[in-house]
């Protein structure tokens, strides 16, 4: 797929979506312009579902050049692979290899794991102290270093959907005192130029949450 | 005990810079996981030694290669671990060239993550819940619609397998459908995998076992009959 001037990009989300801010964050990173389609999950339009994935009917999914890519991490990766400036992965194959570990992990693990139940809430808390440990063990700003990567983009979710999470259904995982390191990283994370530019607004995501977390 | 474990491949042109190379693999003779990894050393003709674990008893080794899941498979290549089977075979395929796990298209290759995530995330849970809830009827539905877009995706591709004439990282990551299901379905009689319908998978399955490399990895059937009778606490 030859780039040229005519690069048409579309993707279509929702707008309070971590997983669809995955995807507008990496275009952000790499200064792709974009046509950025808002959708109603309650009213698809005709374009989406023409392009929605057979599997999950799930957004995000990005048009490039009329071919569409589904699954958030499957399309970062993609937006890594045909845009080359800001890379996303290091270079070196057992890098890459253990940037790969850590985003399944991220989105298997801790993402995947948050809503209401005890048991659930345990486990994302223990899968968190991982996380907060392989922060500690890089010692470094971002989980890709000096500059934020793949791991990174994957777990925005924590940096910013999560508090928000906590404050609509009053269960706290992320304190200060326990995960440190987590919390100045989500700190730096949410200040970056290009991740500010395509948050959606507090006050959009705490009312999702209410709505799909809170009975009454 | 570690055992050496070489590779007939046919035709691929070994990379002298890596006759140094020092390929490890962490194993359980049984795993759909580890045969994946397998089924991606042996395509590439990588010489590895196999290390079989006992999952009751795990090695000190083990545990510090992969200390976050504490699972096989994990390859160690020249010291450095790297684990999760679809993590393993990406990197496998990043670092020896040869026989091409994935496509090298950008989109090709996109396309193909997804299908194998799908695979992952939604095919085999889907498929587990059956037999862990014993046949459970809505079980049984949710697992046949993940099998039915699988069946689908064969018979819009038309091809022999979903990465076409040649297995990709697709085939190899739906190996527990192709060979493990069957032995499941015959040990608890709840059959998912139906010849009248799913005509195309049944296809697929029988031309992915029969795959040279595969073949040559799979543990034998009467060992799996027997693990899963006595899991499933059939006679």
């Amino acid at each position: 797929m030859a780039l040229n001037m005519a690069d048409e990009v579309k993707l279509f989300g929702f707008a309070f979506s971590p997983y669809v801010c995955r995807v507008k964050m990496a275009l952000n990173m790499k200064g792709v312009k974009f046509q950025n389609i808002e959708e109603d999950p309650t009213n698809k339009s005709s374009q989406l579902l023409n392009y929605m994935n057979p599997v999950h009917k799930k957004v995000p999914v990005l048009v490039h050049n009329g071919n569409p890519i589904w699954e958030s991490l499957v399309i970062v990766e993609y937006i890594d692979h045909v845009w080359k400036q800001v890379p996303f992965f290091p270079q070196d194959p057992y890098q890459k290899a253990v940037a790969r570990f850590w985003a399944k992990f991220i989105d298997e693990k801790v993402f995947g794991k948050n809503g209401g139940d005890q048991q659930v809430v345990a486990e994302a808390y223990e899968n968190m102290q991982i996380l907060e440990k392989e922060l500690g063990v890089k010692g470094k700003k971002f989980f890709g270093g000096d500059n934020m990567n793949m791991v990174d983009i994957s777990a925005g979710f924590i940096a910013y959907w999560l508090p928000l999470l906590e404050e609509a259904t009053q269960i706290k995982i992320l304190t200060k005192d326990k995960f440190p390191k987590i919390m100045k990283w989500a700190d730096d994370f949410v200040s970056c130029q290009v991740v500010k530019e395509i948050l959606p607004s507090r006050r959009l995501v705490l009312a999702y949450y209410k709505k799909r977390f809170c009975k009454g | 005990m570690p055992g050496y474990h070489g590779c007939v491949c046919g035709s691929i042109e070994s990379d002298h810079r890596k006759m140094s190379d020092e390929v490890k693999l962490y194993a359980v003779r049984g795993s759909p996981f580890v045969c994946r990894v397998k089924i991606a050393l042996d395509l590439k003709g990588i010489k590895y030694e196999n290390i079989e674990e006992d999952l009751t008893n795990k090695s000190a080794d083990l545990l510090k290669y992969n200390p976050v899941h504490k699972k096989v498979p994990v390859l160690v290549h020249n010291g450095k671990s790297i684990s999760e089977s679809v993590v393993v075979i990406e990197y496998i395929d990043d670092v020896w060239k040869g026989v091409p796990i994935l496509p090298q298209d950008p989109y090709e290759k996109a396309v193909t993550r997804f299908w194998a995530k799908f695979i992952d995330d939604k095919c085999m849970p889907a498929i587990f819940k059956v037999y862990s809830s014993n046949g459970d009827e809505q079980a049984i539905a949710e697992a046949c619609e993940q099998l039915q877009i699988l069946e689908n995706e064969l018979a819009v591709k038309g091809t022999k397998f979903f990465g076409g004439d040649n297995i990709n990282l697709v085939d190899i990551t739906a190996d527990f459908i192709a060979y493990w299901l069957g032995v499941i379905e015959e040990v608890t009689e709840i059959k998912l995998v139906t010849k009248d319908k799913f005509p195309k998978l049944t296809e697929w399955a029988d031309n992915f076992v029969n795959c040279q490399v595969v073949k040559e990895i799979l543990p034998p059937r009467e060992n799996l009959l027997a693990f899963f009778r006595k899991r499933f606490g059939k006679a």
